[in-house]
C-alpha cells in the first residue's frame, strides 16, 4: 500500500489526539505512533516571553516538507505520516509544530519523526519574532540545529 | 524577475518584494546580493553580511554560486527558525 503523508500549513491550532487518530483508525497494520508536537515556550534565557510569530515563505514552505517527507518514505518503512506546521501569532502553552510517524516497528517512526524535526527546523522557511517585555527580536538559528541535521546526511 | 524577502531581510529593505532587472552581467546569486547593495542604504544594511543570507530560486535552496538566469522568484531570507 502506497503511503501518502498529510501536510498541512494552517495559522489555526490543531489537536494532536485527533490527528494521531485520523492516521490510526480502522487500521490493524501499524504498530508503533510516534508524536513530536512544538509547542511555544513562557521564557526564553530566562526571560519571559509574551508570544511567537511565525513568517514562512508560502508555496516554498510546502514544497520544503513534501521534499523532506518524501525522503522520509523512502527511507523508512513507515504506513502512515502527519506534519502540521503553524504560522503567525502564537502565544505560551501554544501549539507550534506536529509530526506523526507510524510504522509496524517503533525504530522507524522514532527515526523518520526525528529526522523531520531536524529537517524541518533549518530547512522549511519558517521564522520566529519574539514578542517580550524589552520588545521583539527575531530568534537566531542554533549550530546544534544545524549539526543535528547533518548527522542524517548519508556519507 | 520577482524578488521576495523575509523576515529581518524583509524588515530591513522595506518591502516584501518587488520586480527588478538587474544588468546582465549580474550572473549569480552572490551578484545580485552586490548589484541590490548597490541600490541604496536599505540594500545595503540587509545585506551587509552576505555570508548569513539564504537564497532560494523558484521555491528552492540554492547556494550563493546558483546561475540566476531563467529564474522567476528569487528569494532573500536569514537562516530559518522553524520547527
Amino acid at each position: 500500500m502506497s503511503v501518502t503523508a498529510t501536510i498541512r500549513i494552517q495559522e489555526g491550532d490543531f489537536d494532536v489526539a485527533q490527528e494521531i487518530a485520523a492516521l490510526t483508525n480502522g487500521r490493524t497494520d501499524i504498530g508503533a505512533v510516534v508524536t513530536f508536537s512544538g509547542i511555544c515556550r513562557g521564557s526564553e534565557n530566562g526571560e519571559p516571553i509574551a508570544a511567537l510569530t511565525l513568517e514562512h515563505y508560502p508555496g516554498m514552505a510546502e514544497a520544503e516538507i513534501v521534499r523532506h517527507t518524501d525522503e522520509a518514505l523512502s527511507r523508512w518503512p513507515l504506513q502512515g505520516l502527519t506534519v502540521i506546521h503553524r504560522f503567525g501569532r502564537i502565544a505560551p502553552g501554544e501549539n507550534i509544530v506536529l509530526v506523526i510517524t507510524a510504522s509496524p516497528h517503533r525504530q522507524a517512526a522514532f527515526e523518520a519523526a526525528e529526522f523531520l524535526m531536524d529537517y524541518l527546523k533549518t530547512n522549511a522557511p519558517f521564522w520566529k519574532r519574539e514578542e517580550s517585555e524589552k520588545g521583539t527580536s527575531w530568534v537566531e538559528a542554533r549550530d546544534h540545529d544545524d549539526a543535528a541535521a547533518a548527522r542524517w546526511t548519508k556519507p | 524577475m520577482k524578488v521576495k524577502y523575509f523576515a529581518w531581510v524583509r524588515e530591513r529593505v522595506g518591502m516584501a518584494e518587488e520586480t527588478v532587472e538587474p544588468p546582465a552581467d549580474v550572473r549569480t546569486v552572490n551578484d545580485l546580493i552586490g548589484w541590490l547593495s548597490s541600490r541604496g542604504e536599505a540594500y545595503a544594511h540587509a545585506f551587509e553580511k552576505p555570508k548569513v543570507i539564504r537564497a532560494a530560486i523558484d521555491q528552492a535552496h540554492v547556494k550563493p554560486d546558483a546561475v540566476i538566469s531563467g529564474a522567476r522568484e528569487i528569494a532573500f531570507f536569514p537562516p530559518m527558525t522553524g520547527g
